[in-house]
Order: C-alpha cells, then sequence, then structure tokens
C-alpha cells in the first residue's frame, strides 16, 4: 500500500490551487503607489561603439520622468561574475566589465543603451523612439573559432584577445597519451551542442522601490534565488548594505536557469528609483526576453574515446569551446568547466579522462547555466560517442555499457568527483524491462511496411546535483559558500512554518517539504507551511538550482527540525516528570517509555510560549530553530534512458514514439512530483534533440527571435513517457538520503533520443555519424540526401 | 503600440466609407495585426472592424459554389464547409483554437503572407474573391509577398470556391511557427487540374504548372515523378533550404494527390 502521508506520500500539491485559479501572486501582479514604468532602448546592432546618445528631445516627451545612459553608471559596480575560474597556466580568467548600461559599446543585440522611466509604459516608449544614437557598427565576432584567430575583432577591447579562459582538468598528460597511443580503436567525433533559450513561461520582472523614510530599498523579481541577489546587487554593484535591502522574489513562473542570475534591469530599478524617489517597473516582453535572458549551452566539441581490443574503454578526452556571449553572466565560467569537465567520465570505469575548455567572447547574448548546466553538455558528448564506437565496433550499445560501468562504490573518478553510491545495471535492467527490445525488429518492420524507418537509442548519465559543498567549490573559485538553510517556527498552538532559502519556482515545495517535517514530528502536514522567497522573512539561503532544493535546504530543515524535537523533548520530560531520555515522539505525542503516560504535540507547543509551567532555569521559552547546511560532496542520480523514434525519409521528419526513463534519485519523498519532474525535463530535452534553435547570422542578428522561428516542444512533440524510479540508491550523506530529480530529464534525454535517429538511418544503410541538434527535418533530410 | 482610434460599423457601407480616411486600416481577426500594432510597425490613425457587419459572415453552399463571408473565422469554416472537406479541413489546422476563433479568411488573403494556407485553396481551386467594388479571379489576386491586387481601402466582402471533384491539402509545418514550410492544395474538376504551392517561393503563392499538366492526364502521385521545381527561386531560411523546399513540393505535391484520390 503506498503511503498516504508524509515522505513517500504523493498529495496533490497544494500551490496548485492559486496557480490553477488564477490566484497566484508574480511579480507583475505587484503595483506600488506611485509606480513609474522603465523601457529600456536596447542596441538593435550586435557591436558598434557609442559616439553619442542624445536624449534632449525625448526627455521633454509627455510623461518622462527621467532617461538614464551609461554615463549615469559612472561609479557604480558592473554585474559580477561569482566564479573566478584558474586556466591551465594558474591565471585567473578574464573578466571584463559589464556596465548596467552600456558604455562606449554595444556588445550584442539587446545590449540596453538607455532607459526611459515615465509615468507610462507607452510613453516610455514613446520617449525611447526619439533618443538619437549614433553607433560606428563593427564587426561582429560570432563564431567562436574565428574569435580566436590571431587578428579577430575584440569584443572587449581593453582585453588582450576574446579568449576567457583556456581550461585543463583531469587525468595527466603522458596517462591519456598512454592510453590513446595504446588504443585498438579510438572513436572520434565532433559536434555542437545547441545554443538555447529557457523560455519560461513568466517573462523576467523586476521592481524597484525605494523608501526615503527609512532609505530601504525593496526589489521585487523574478528570481530562484533571492539572497543571492541581494548579495550580488548590495555588495557589488549598488553598494547597498544588507539590512537596507529587500529582495522578494513571489510566485515565480519556471525559471529553468535562466533567473539564477543577476540582471541589470534588477540592478537598474533598484538604482533609478533611489535616484528618483519614485517605485521603478520593468516587465520583459517575450521579445525582450529572446535577446536579454541568459541563453543556454552553446558548445562545440571534439570528443575522442580510446578502447583496448576487448572493448574496455582506456582513455577519453575532449576538446570543448563554449560560448559566454559579450559579458559573463552571473555562473557563466563555473557551466564548462566545474560543472562539465567533472561529469566526464560519467558511468564508466575509464582510467584516464582529460577535459580541454577554451571559453570565447562573442557578439551574443550572455550564456550561462540552463537545466543541466554543464552535465548535458557532458553527457551528451559521452553518450554520443559510446554509441558510436558501438556502431563502428559492431557491438550492442548496451552491452558496450554494461561492460565498462563503474560497480563499486564510493568510486572516485579522474576528474576529482567521488560518486557515494550507485547501481547502474540494475537502472539498465529496469530500462531494458520497460522498452521490449525483442519486439523492437517487428515494430521496425512495421514502419518499413509505411516507408518509414524506425530506431532505437539508449543512453546512461550520471550527474553532480545537491549543489554543493563549500569548501569544495571555494577552492574551485566559487565566490559563495553553497550551503543553505531553515528556520521552523513552531508557533504557540502548534502549528509550524518553516522558513527556508530555498525557492519554489515550479518545483512544489510548498508540497514536499511540509511532507518530511510532519513524517518528523508525526503531526498533520496541513499544520505545516513554507515560508520563501523574501529576504525579509528567510533565513540566508542560496535558492534553487542544480537539483539541490530538498538535498541542501531539505537537510537543513530537517537539522532545524530535529533540534526542535530536542527541546521539545525537554519540555515534554519536564511537564511528564520524567527524564528527557526516557521521552519518544510518535505520532505526535510525547510519551514516557514503558508507560501510559504522555502529552501532547500542542501540550508541548503552547508550554513552550505560556511557560507558566517550565523549565526556565535549563531552557529558554519559545520554539524555533534554525540550522545552516552545507553538504560533504554532490549528490550523484544517475539512470538509463531510451527513445524510440520513426523517421520519415521523404521529409526528414522524426517523430517521438516512446521513451522511458529509469532513473535513481535515492529516496523519493513525493513520488507524483518527481515523476512531473522528470516529465518536464524530459519535454525539455526533447525540445533541445528536435526542435529548439537560438541561431545568430554572421552580423549577429538574432534569427530565431521569437516563437515564429524558436520551436518550442509542445503537447503533440513528445510521446507518453514511461518513468521509474524504483532503483533507489540511498545518498549516503544527507540525512533524507536523497539526490535531486530536477535536471535528470533534460540532462538524460538528448542522447537517447538522437542515438536513436541514428539508429533508424545507419539501419536503413546510410552511413551517418552524426547530425547536430535540433534534429530539424531539413537537418536530418540533409545527412540522409549528403 | 501607438494610439488609434477604433471604429466598428454594422454594414460595409459604413466601413469603407471609414476606411476612405487617412491612415484608416481594416482590422478583422486581428491574429497579424494586433502583432503587428504591438510591435510598433504599423501606425494606422484608425482601425475599423470588419467583425461587426453580418454581411460579411458565414458560409453558404449553393449549386457547387461554396461562399464565405470575408470576416468568418477559420472555426467557422471548419465547422460549416462540410460540402469542400479539403477547404474545411484546412481551415481547422491553422494556427490554434484562439487563432481560429479570432482569425477570418478575408484578413488571411488580404495579407497574403508566404506561408499561410488559404492562399493556397484560393488558388488550387480556382476561387473568386469578392471585394466591395469587383469580383478578381484567384489567378489575378496574388502578386506577390504580402502583396495582392487590392487598392487601399478596398474590402475582402467574400471568397467564392467551386467545389471540385477531388481535393487535398497537405502542410508540412514549420517546426516553431507551424504555418506552412510548404502547403500544396491540390484539385481536379473533369480534365481540369490545379496544383498551388504555398511557404516555398520567393514569390508567394504559385500554381506549379508543369505538375497541373501531369496530373491531367493522369491524377496519380506517380504522374509527378521525376517533375522538380528549381530550388533557385524557393525560401531558404533557418528552417530549410530552397532545395529542401524544392524537394518538399514534389514530395506534399505526391501526398496531396493521394489524399484527394482517397
Ligand atoms: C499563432 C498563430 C498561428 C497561425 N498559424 C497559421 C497557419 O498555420 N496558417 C495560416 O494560414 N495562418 C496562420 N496564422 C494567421 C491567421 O490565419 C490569421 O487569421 C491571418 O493571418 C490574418 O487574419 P485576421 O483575420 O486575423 O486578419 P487581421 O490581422 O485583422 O488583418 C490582417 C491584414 O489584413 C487586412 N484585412 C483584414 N481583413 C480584411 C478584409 N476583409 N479586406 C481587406 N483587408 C483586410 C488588415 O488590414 C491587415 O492588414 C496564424 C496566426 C497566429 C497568431
Amino acid at each position: 500500500m503506498p503511503k498516504d502521508h508524509g515522505i513517500g506520500a504523493s498529495p496533490k500539491r497544494r500551490e496548485d490551487v492559486r496557480f490553477l485559479t488564477g490566484a497566484g501572486n508574480y511579480t507583475d501582479d505587484i503595483n506600488v503607489y506611485g509606480q513609474t514604468y522603465v523601457h529600456f532602448l536596447r542596441s538593435d546592432v550586435a557591436h558598434g561603439t557609442i559616439n553619442s546618445v542624445d536624449t534632449g528631445a525625448a526627455a521633454g516627451m509627455p510623461g518622462v520622468v527621467r532617461i538614464f545612459t551609461g554615463a549615469d553608471f559612472e561609479g557604480v559596480g558592473g554585474l559580477p561574475c561569482g566564479w573566478q575560474v584558474t586556466d591551465k597556466h594558474g591565471e585567473a580568467m578574464k573578466e571584463p566589465g559589464h556596465p548596467v548600461l552600456a558604455q562606449g559599446k554595444v556588445r550584442h543585440v539587446g545590449d540596453p543603451i538607455a532607459a526611459v522611466v515615465a509615468e507610462s509604459l507607452e510613453e516610455a516608449r514613446n520617449a525611447a523612439e526619439a533618443i538619437e544614437v549614433d553607433i560606428t557598427e563593427l564587426p561582429a565576432v560570432v563564431d567562436m573559432k574565428s574569435a580566436l584567430e590571431a587578428g579577430s575583432t575584440k569584443v572587449h577591447d581593453d582585453l588582450s584577445d576574446n579568449l576567457c579562459y583556456d581550461w585543463q582538468f583531469g587525468s595527466d598528460q603522458a596517462a591519456v597519451d598512454e592510453a590513446f597511443a595504446n588504443a585498438a580503436h579510438v572513436t572520434t567525433l565532433d559536434l555542437r551542442n545547441n545554443r538555447l533559450v529557457a523560455n519560461p513561461m513568466e517573462p523576467r520582472v523586476a521592481l524597484g522601490d525605494y523608501n526615503r523614510a527609512n532609505d530601504e530599498s525593496t526589489l521585487y523579481t523574478t528570481s530562484q534565488n533571492p539572497h543571492v541577489i541581494r548579495l550580488l546587487m548590495g555588495a557589488f554593484v549598488l553598494g547597498l548594505p544588507e539590512h537596507k535591502l529587500r529582495v522578494v522574489a513571489p510566485d515565480v513562473g519556471g525559471g529553468f536557469g535562466t533567473k539564477i542570475f543577476h540582471y541589470a534591469e534588477e540592478a537598474f530599478v533598484t538604482f533609478a528609483s533611489r535616484q528618483i524617489n519614485r517605485p521603478v517597473k520593468w516587465t520583459s516582453t517575450r521579445s525582450e526576453a529572446f535577446m536579454s535572458d541568459a541563453h543556454g549551452r552553446d558548445h562545440v566539441t571534439t570528443i575522442e574515446l580510446a578502447l583496448d581490443a576487448d572493448n574496455n574503454f582506456t582513455g577519453l578526452r575532449t576538446d570543448t569551446h563554449a560560448n559566454m556571449g559579450a559579458y559573463l553572466s552571473t555562473f557563466a565560467s563555473s557551466v564548462p568547466t566545474w560543472l562539465h569537465g567533472t561529469l566526464m567520465a560519467g558511468n564508466y570505469k575509464t582510467p584516464a579522462v582529460q577535459v580541454n575548455v577554451k571559453a570565447v567572447f562573442t557578439n551574443t547574448v550572455a550564456v550561462d547555466a540552463y537545466r543541466g548546466a554543464g552535465r548535458p553538455e557532458a553527457t551528451f558528448q559521452l553518450e554520443r560517442l559510446v554509441d558510436k564506437a558501438a556502431r563502428e565496433l559492431g557491438v550492442d550499445p548496451i552491452a558496450l555499457r554494461r561492460q565498462n560501468f563503474i560497480t563499486e562504490f564510493p568510486y572516485a573518478t579522474p576528474v576529482a568527483v567521488e560518486y557515494d553510491t550507485g547501481n547502474y545495471h540494475a537502472t539498465m535492467d529496469t530500462l531494458e524491462s520497460m522498452i521490449d527490445r525483442e519486439g523492437f525488429a517487428a515494430r521496425r518492420a512495421e514502419s518499413a511496411s509505411r516507408g518509414k524507418l524506425r530506431g532505437l537509442g539508449v543512453n546512461c548519465y550520471i550527474e553532480a546535483c545537491g549543489i554543493a559543498p563549500s569548501n569544495l567549490v571555494g577552492q574551485l573559485g566559487a565566490r559563495a559558500g553553497l550551503y543553505d538553510a531553515a528556520t521552523v517556527r513552531v508557533n504557540a498552538t502548534g502549528s509550524i512554518s518553516v522558513m527556508v532559502g530555498a525557492h519554489s519556482h515550479g518545483q512544489g515545495h510548498e508540497t514536499v517539504f511540509p511532507q518530511v517535517v510532519a513524517e518528523m514530528l508525526g503531526i498533520d502536514e496541513g499544520m505545516v507551511d513554507i515560508v520563501h522567497g523574501d529576504s525579509s522573512k528567510i533565513p540566508f539561503g542560496m535558492g534553487t538550482y542544480g537539483s539541490r532544493s530538498l538535498a541542501v535546504c531539505g537537510s537543513a530543515m530537517v537539522r532545524a527540525t530535529e533540534k526542535i524535537i530536542n527541546k521539545a523533548k525537554k519540555i515534554a520530560a519536564h511537564l511528564l516528570e520524567a527524564s528527557e531520555a526516557d521521552i519518544e515522539l510518535k505520532d505526535g505525542q510525547f510519551s514516557v517509555a514503558g508507560t501510559d503516560k504522555s502529552v501532547a504535540w500542542g501540550d508541548v507547543t503552547l508550554a513552550a510560549y505560556v511557560p507558566h509551567n517550565y523549565p526556565l532555569e535549563d531552557i529558554e521559552p519559545g520554539l524555533e530553530e534554525t540550522a545552516f547546511y552545507d553538504p560533504a560532496n554532490f549528490t550523484y542520480p544517475s539512470g538509463a534512458y531510451a527513445c524510440e523514434v520513426e523517421v520519415d525519409p521523404e521529409t526528414g521528419k522524426v517523430t517521438v514514439l516512446d521513451f522511458a526513463a529509469a532513473d535513481d534519485f535515492g529516496n523519493v519523498v513525493n513520488p507524483m512530483i518527481v515523476e512531473g519532474q522528470v516529465h518536464g525535463g524530459l519535454a525539455q530535452g526533447i525540445g533541445q534533440a528536435l526542435l529548439e534553435n537560438c541561431a545568430y547570422d554572421e552580423n549577429g542578428q538574432l534569427l530565431s527571435a521569437s516563437y515564429m522561428d524558436y520551436a518550442m516542444p509542445r503537447a503533440d512533440d513528445v510521446p507518453y513517457y514511461k518513468v521509474d524510479h524504483s532503483n533507489v540508491t540511498p545518498c549516503t550523506h544527507n540525512p533524507l538520503g536523497v539526490k535531486g530529480c530536477g535536471e535528470a530529464g533534460a540532462i538524460g534525454s538528448p542522447p537517447a533520443l538522437v542515438n536513436a535517429v541514428l539508429d533508424a538511418l545507419n539501419a536503413a544503410g546510410h552511413d551517418i555519424g552524426h547530425i547536430d541538434m535540433p534534429l530539424s527535418p531539413s537537418r536530418v533530410w540533409s545527412a540522409i540526401n549528403g | 503600440m501607438y494610439a488609434f482610434d477604433v471604429v466598428r460599423p454594422s454594414s460595409l457601407d459604413e466601413a469603407v466609407a471609414a476606411l476612405g480616411e487617412e491612415d484608416a486600416q481594416a482590422l478583422s481577426g486581428g491574429q497579424t495585426l494586433i502583432p503587428t500594432l504591438k510591435q510598433r510597425l504599423a501606425m494606422p490613425s484608425k482601425l475599423v472592424s470588419l467583425t461587426g457587419i453580418a454581411d460579411l459572415q458565414g458560409v453558404s453552399a449553393d449549386g457547387g459554389t461554396i461562399t464565405i463571408g470575408g470576416a468568418t473565422p477559420h472555426a467557422t469554416v471548419a465547422a460549416e464547409a462540410g460540402s469542400f472537406p479539403a477547404l474545411a479541413q484546412l481551415a481547422g489546422n491553422i494556427g490554434d483554437p484562439a487563432v481560429r476563433n479570432r482569425g477570418t479568411i478575408g484578413g488571411s488573403l488580404a495579407n497574403n503572407d508566404p506561408s499561410a494556407c488559404y492562399p493556397a485553396a484560393a488558388l488550387g481551386a480556382g476561387a473568386t474573391i469578392t471585394t466591395n467594388s469587383r469580383a478578381i479571379a484567384a489567378d489575378d489576386y496574388f502578386q506577390g509577398l504580402f502583396t495582392t491586387a487590392l487598392d487601399e481601402g478596398e474590402v475582402v466582402t467574400s471568397v467564392s470556391f467551386p467545389v471540385p471533384e477531388k481535393a487535398a491539402y497537405v502542410k508540412f509545418e514549420q517546426p516553431a511557427s507551424r504555418f506552412a514550410l510548404v502547403g500544396v492544395f491540390v484539385t481536379k474538376s473533369g480534365g481540369d487540374v490545379r496544383v498551388a504551392v504555398t511557404g516555398a517561393s520567393n514569390d508567394g503563392v504559385f500554381r506549379w504548372s508543369e505538375a497541373e499538366a501531369a496530373l491531367s492526364g493522369n491524377f496519380a502521385p506517380e504522374a509527378i515523378d521525376g517533375l522538380s521545381v528549381s530550388g533557385d527561386d524557393m525560401i531558404s531560411d533557418l528552417h530549410g533550404s530552397g532545395a529542401y523546399r524544392a524537394h518538399l513540393v514534389g514530395v506534399m505535391t505526391k501526398r496531396a494527390v493521394a489524399a484527394a484520390n482517397g
């Protein structure tokens, strides 16, 4: 019998009541008395020198309150990068300035040049059209490899070139060289991990509200991590002390990584509100989102695998160019390095692994973390490569994987991380039981009878989640700790508010977190609520990304709840006139072991706040505890995925018929929510593999600047998923044994789909090594037709 | 959007008069025009809404001809043009329900987007486009990308389609917009075959006369084996090269013929 409450149960998402009935409170729903509106005048060229910005005529237009340009931000800090990567020569990465409004140059289409603050948005737009901008257009740097050629135009004139860093990591050179020198077979693959636009349903919004009465600024913003924004904006950009700065991220309609970062518009509205002494609001249009939200992925890679005569993997090396865009976004530098290189061992015991990454500045929108962040890029190249090796060697792709699986844990990889636990054969067994491999030949024949080509593709994945141990990431260059925090506030009558540093923007924390606390205390889940998203209410937590909420913040919540239990037991012992060591907590009752004496949860909590009969000499009144939790290691969810497709050879159109995902997420608190997270991740992975393509032309113009050209996955693009997470190897180092499930679907699915298409084409006699994502009809057709 | 006035006349005469004013523009379903206004790409002083004019609404069938009011939404055509199933099906597959409930045949034909569906139906069925001042044969109506025979202020009041003996529309969707990357509308009436292609050409919707000639002799997919259109004049973009579109013209024509034959 599945549980009906607590850990392991699937209560419906309580937040959905407000989301589905229009009662959500999103940032754009917030309006403050006296509010003004800002419209950003953005560059329509990719690269140019700003000769002048004449706001004279515009300033006199109706409704204009004030117009700001880059000059107004002289002496104000730029947007910082939160992670300093050290290159292979031991030098710090190059960190160009990133002004809030462009100064001297524009560096991508969408770079903000001026900001018009007016009484209404239409008036702001009208005035923006009257601003005269004189720009001398410069050649745009778009292609990463040409950006690194000697004599290339520089995106940042004060840097020596367009190389942000050249990073190398992994086994020593001699070991890798030896593996390749002695290889019986080497498989090589060149590929691109396509650039994506995150496209959360809710575009970004920022509302700055300065209160002259107490010199406090409030920023309402669509963020996944309000405390991170408060720290970055307060300390690095505007120089505002934390106690004068409140950051509120209310209901947020999806983030997928792109709402982690600190953006110019947030700093602008906070700054401008102080200048004009009125609230300033910005709501992104979808068109602006395409040219101002940080993009994802965009890696160009050559990867090679060495195998011995028995098909054991002996060496792996990979060389990637990672696009940074024009400026370094908050965590941009960490994505292709520590979130990507450390995963290159995958599920395999390859003894020698080496990773090279050149990060490159181009005249494009900044690129940063997007669902999976670095790990999808690692998984894609590795799992495509292993599949290609299997085809070249004429061996079964599942057997080749199994033969090379890591089977003993803990396992220290050649790329720094240590997997605590896992069972890759078990998830692969489950996957095989889900996909009816035996029946595939008959299904392929049936497709062939209709002129269609059927293919089956599989892959494995491993990811590092629960980001992250602070001391480790500190050594790697992070400029922040990555712990999280929770405060459990028990009220007098026993109801509980848990203030958490994690932020829920679709994940369902409001349902899941109370399941854990209620289970620990043996009380009804309805007595527990979480509070999140407001720096004035919650302890300093680092927010939600990297599948960390339950693994890190949930662990803090467990620790704080344990403190509550300890204190409550002391109170109960006093009330029951027993020894604390004899007190047991079960089903919300404190009892004295071996007796029928007990006192209810509510009596204990009331005693804490009405301490008439209370051990005041030993303990303080009240019942509220905070814990900060810093994980000892990453968590390592893993799994095996399979995809079955049909290709129409006449048009190149790929139809996804079936998708199966067998994951090991460690312990699962709410299976329904986990399943939903996997579904969403799979849709995004299928989107990347089949549809989504953020493309620039050679002049740095965005070709896919709206939904007319940027293809999002829709319901009829994806199949009914088969999802399993019954294989559980609990995380060994956090109290819940959880690993995180938010990114797995997006990480694990693109290679399975591409492998399936290549299986279909190669089985039909086409000799095709690879097709770059997205596998649009025209690309597949072109591959078939040479 | 820039500011503008809106009028909502109930008769065609009032609408035509209003459209005579400087910078006035017709507004039908708004599915193309409103996004254009939001992006400030157009600056009409006055929008003249056509959807309140009863004479421009509805589908009627009469002696082998089906006539659709200029402001009839796609959803109505999908539901009521049963005597011309290929047309009803085309209308039922435009955009999404919101687009089909608002967007109209007159708006689509006036706009003449090179990737739109209705132009293929009008040209492929040899329709007549009737306006407030004249009747225009489809063969004379379409004049290149976003260009038609309509004069300034002229209103499409209805479109009449002779119902063919056999017909089908096959649309290969552009993955993002789901407009036609290539769409082919084929009709057969006696020995007369028409093949109209949308989505593909730099000059907008066109008739593929070679295929028409071959199919008039033998209305079967094989009849166009070996025929091809040149990729040189085809649209080439993020979603496919000219050569790919040219190839799809052949594939979709065959599929349309097969579908028309049932
Ligand atoms: C998301 C989306 C998906 C779509 N998908 C498709 C698709 O798959 N296939 C397809 O064919 N179309 C598609 N469309 C377009 C849709 O069919 C619109 O109906 C059509 O483009 C315009 O019709 P409308 O009635 O909305 O015209 P409006 O937007 O109101 O007007 C368009 C233009 O025509 C003029 N006009 C309007 N009515 C008349 C008239 N009676 N006489 C003279 N001039 C007139 C207007 O002044 C304006 O210039 C899609 C649109 C959207 C928003």
